[in-house]
């Protein structure tokens, strides 16, 4: 069986920060594996030492620094990458929805995985949509927040969780093949230990141009055009205590006792 | 003209918040350039739903009676199949869960542009939406450069539609591809169990992901005992185990209330700010004065909570 993941490196904005056009200045970012797909790795690894010949294949789109980042995925015990680049994406401001479900479908044709994983989400333009639209594009079935899965690979069938809102779940019966989203909380994402380290450093992470996958520039063509990227109005008017932690505490506590706190 | 179709939502019986304010979004669309704003309702007792939803600007309401609850594959047959006969230029659905769930496959099958988690709409000559990227530090604005679009609107963004209107209810038939129905939701459960019920605590401390180590939650929870305060948190303390997850504030976890909600090291998160909003009173302590926490805090310190926390607690002893 192979296991298909999709994994992202997101950029952090610092606190203090600037813009630079329709970008967050290069010097304010930091870059780091996206927090969903953590919890989807450690997922289909865990799957992968459960089950007898699994194979975990992770894919990314994104430039060669993005490297780095995928390797922590390989530490962690993928078994190989898959990275997406191409010029044609390097001046794209925005890439969609659709452009990414397309560039992974080309990838998991080649591949031909039984089950894709991807995060609910990635932190940093939070479109939350990557995985079913990649599942509907492949005509895969699909479930999307998943924070608990129970594989029945003979059975054909993944019986998960949706994580709704307000404390319920629901329980489902998934048709394999699928694309299931991770949530946060459905496992505990191991640390790279330093043999994992040393090991990734010779797994392959083969880079793949639009031609690789037998696509070309059109497919990065978008609909949707990024006009403009701001610092929002801080809606706060908030009171804020000033001085040193002390005061600070203290200017608090007076608030707090106002409201009745602390009066037992 | 452009008409709107907006997919409402229920669970168990019940409307979702959402679905109303769905209205309001895409009345608010369909004011700006006079097309007809029609509402689906998919599943369940349709007509009871569609009496409630018979809202101010609403011209029709289709109902789809297939299916009990939500299930995703009948969901996008049946929005394929509505966009088909009325040839809506936009379809608005909610950034929730299961709009997360079946947006997406939506927007696919009908090869049309989609646009997640909307906080402004505006329509002038082209559709124009305003989301955020970055954890809420940046705004960004979207044009859509195409005749057709899916919008996901987040939930408490519009307001409701309250007042009553008299749209037409019209019941809606499409032939379910059962074939194309792979998923069955066989049924739902409550988390919870613990001792603790954090919704009805008069006073909430609350820990986010700045307390950093297992460790160093003893030290919010004496600031919690000093206060005669209940501790809940974030989502990334249960996500490590920290605390139980019925302690846990926000979209999926709980909806709380109380009279004062004190955030220690949490940003504020669209998700987290969904569980807390409706405290009387907010106080946030964080490092970052740009957090988003401190855009709906009554209170702010800006500082760091090792500092700060331990001054606070010898505030009470
Ligand atoms: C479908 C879905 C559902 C979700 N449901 C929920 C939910 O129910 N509840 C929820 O909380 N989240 C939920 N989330 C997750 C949410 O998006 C955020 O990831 C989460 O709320 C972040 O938690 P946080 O604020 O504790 O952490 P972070 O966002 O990492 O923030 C930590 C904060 O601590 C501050 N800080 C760091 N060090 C210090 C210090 N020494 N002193 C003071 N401040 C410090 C930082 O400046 C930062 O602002 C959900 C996400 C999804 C996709």
């Amino acid at each position: 069986m192979k296991v298909l993941v999709t994994v992202k490196e997101v950029a952090e904005v610092e606190e203090d920060f600037q813009l630079d056009g329709l970008h967050v200045a290069e010097q304010y970012l930091d870059y780091d594996l996206n927090e969903w797909d953590e919890y989807a790795v450690e997922e289909a690894v865990q799957i992968a030492e459960e089950n007898d010949d699994v194979e975990v294949v992770s894919v990314t789109i994104g430039p060669e620094r993005a490297e780095e980042t995928i390797r922590m995925a390989l530490a962690k015990g993928v078994d190989r990458a898959v990275r997406v680049w191409d010029d044609a994406l390097e001046d794209v401001d925005l890439l969609d929805v659709s452009a990414k479900a397309k560039l992974l479908a080309a990838v998991v044709e080649e591949e031909d995985p039984d089950l894709v994983l991807t995060g609910v989400q990635a932190n940093d333009d939070s479109f939350g949509a990557t995985g079913v639209s990649l599942a509907s594009a492949i005509d895969f079935e699909w479930a999307a927040v998943v924070n608990a899965l129970d594989l029945d690979v003979d059975g054909g069938v993944a019986n998960v969780r949706r994580e709704l809102e307000g404390g319920v779940e629901e329980l489902t019966e998934v048709d394999l093949p699928a694309v299931l989203t991770i949530q946060t909380g459905i496992n505990e994402p191991r640390y790279a230990s330093l043999r994992g380290i040393r090991q990734a450093q010779s797994k392959e992470i083969k880079p793949m141009a639009l031609s690789d996958l037998g696509l070309d520039g059109s497919v990065v063509e978008s609909d949707l055009v990024l006009t403009s990227v701001y610092e929002p109005e801080t809606e706060s008017d908030a009171v804020y205590f000033e001085g040193d932690a002390g005061d600070q505490a203290a200017e608090l506590a007076a608030v707090l006792r106002e409201k009745g706190v602390g009066a037992q | 003209m452009s008409d709107v179709l907006a997919i409402t939502e229920h669970r168990r019986g019940e409307l979702r918040d959402v679905s109303s304010e769905l209205v309001t979004a895409g009345r608010e669309l369909v004011g700006e350039t006079g097309g007809s704003l029609h509402l689906a309702v998919i599943g369940g007792d349709v007509d009871a739903f569609a009496d409630e939803l018979a809202l101010d600007g609403v011209d029709t309401i289709h109902t789809v009676a297939e299916g009990d609850e939500f299930n995703h594959d009948v969901y996008v047959q049946a929005v394929a199949a509505l966009y088909e006969e009325l040839d809506p230029t936009y379809v608005l659905m909610g950034n929730t869960v299961n709009g997360l769930d079946y947006a997406p496959a939506v927007a696919d099958v009908l090869d049309i542009p989609l646009v997640t988690d909307a906080i402004g709409l505006e329509n002038d000559g082209g559709l124009v939406v305003t989301r955020e990227m970055y954890a809420s530090k940046v705004e960004s604005t979207v044009e859509v450069d195409a005749d057709h679009a899916a919008v996901t609107i987040r939930p408490s963004e519009w307001e409701p539609t309250e007042a009553a209107g008299s749209p037409t209810v019209e019941a809606f038939d499409f032939e379910l591809d059962e074939s194309r129905v792979r998923s069955r939701v066989t049924g739902f459960e409550e988390v919870g169990g613990g001792d603790v019920d954090i919704s009805d605590a008069d006073i909430l401390v609350s820990v986010g992901r700045g307390i950093e180590e297992e460790e160093n939650l003893e030290l919010v929870q004496n600031l919690a005992d000093a206060l005669g305060a209940t501790l809940s948190s974030s989502r990334p303390i249960v996500d490590n185990g920290w605390l139980p997850k019925d302690r846990q504030v926000g979209q999926s976890g709980k909806v709380v209330t109380p009279k004062v909600y004190l955030a220690i090291g949490i940003s504020g998160a669209v998700q987290h700010v969904a569980g807390m909003k409706g405290a009387e009173t907010i106080i946030a302590v964080n490092t970052d004065p740009d957090a988003p926490i401190f855009d709906i805090a009554d209170y702010g310190v800006v500082g760091d909570l090792f500092d700060v926390v331990p001054e606070l607690i010898e505030q009470f002893s």
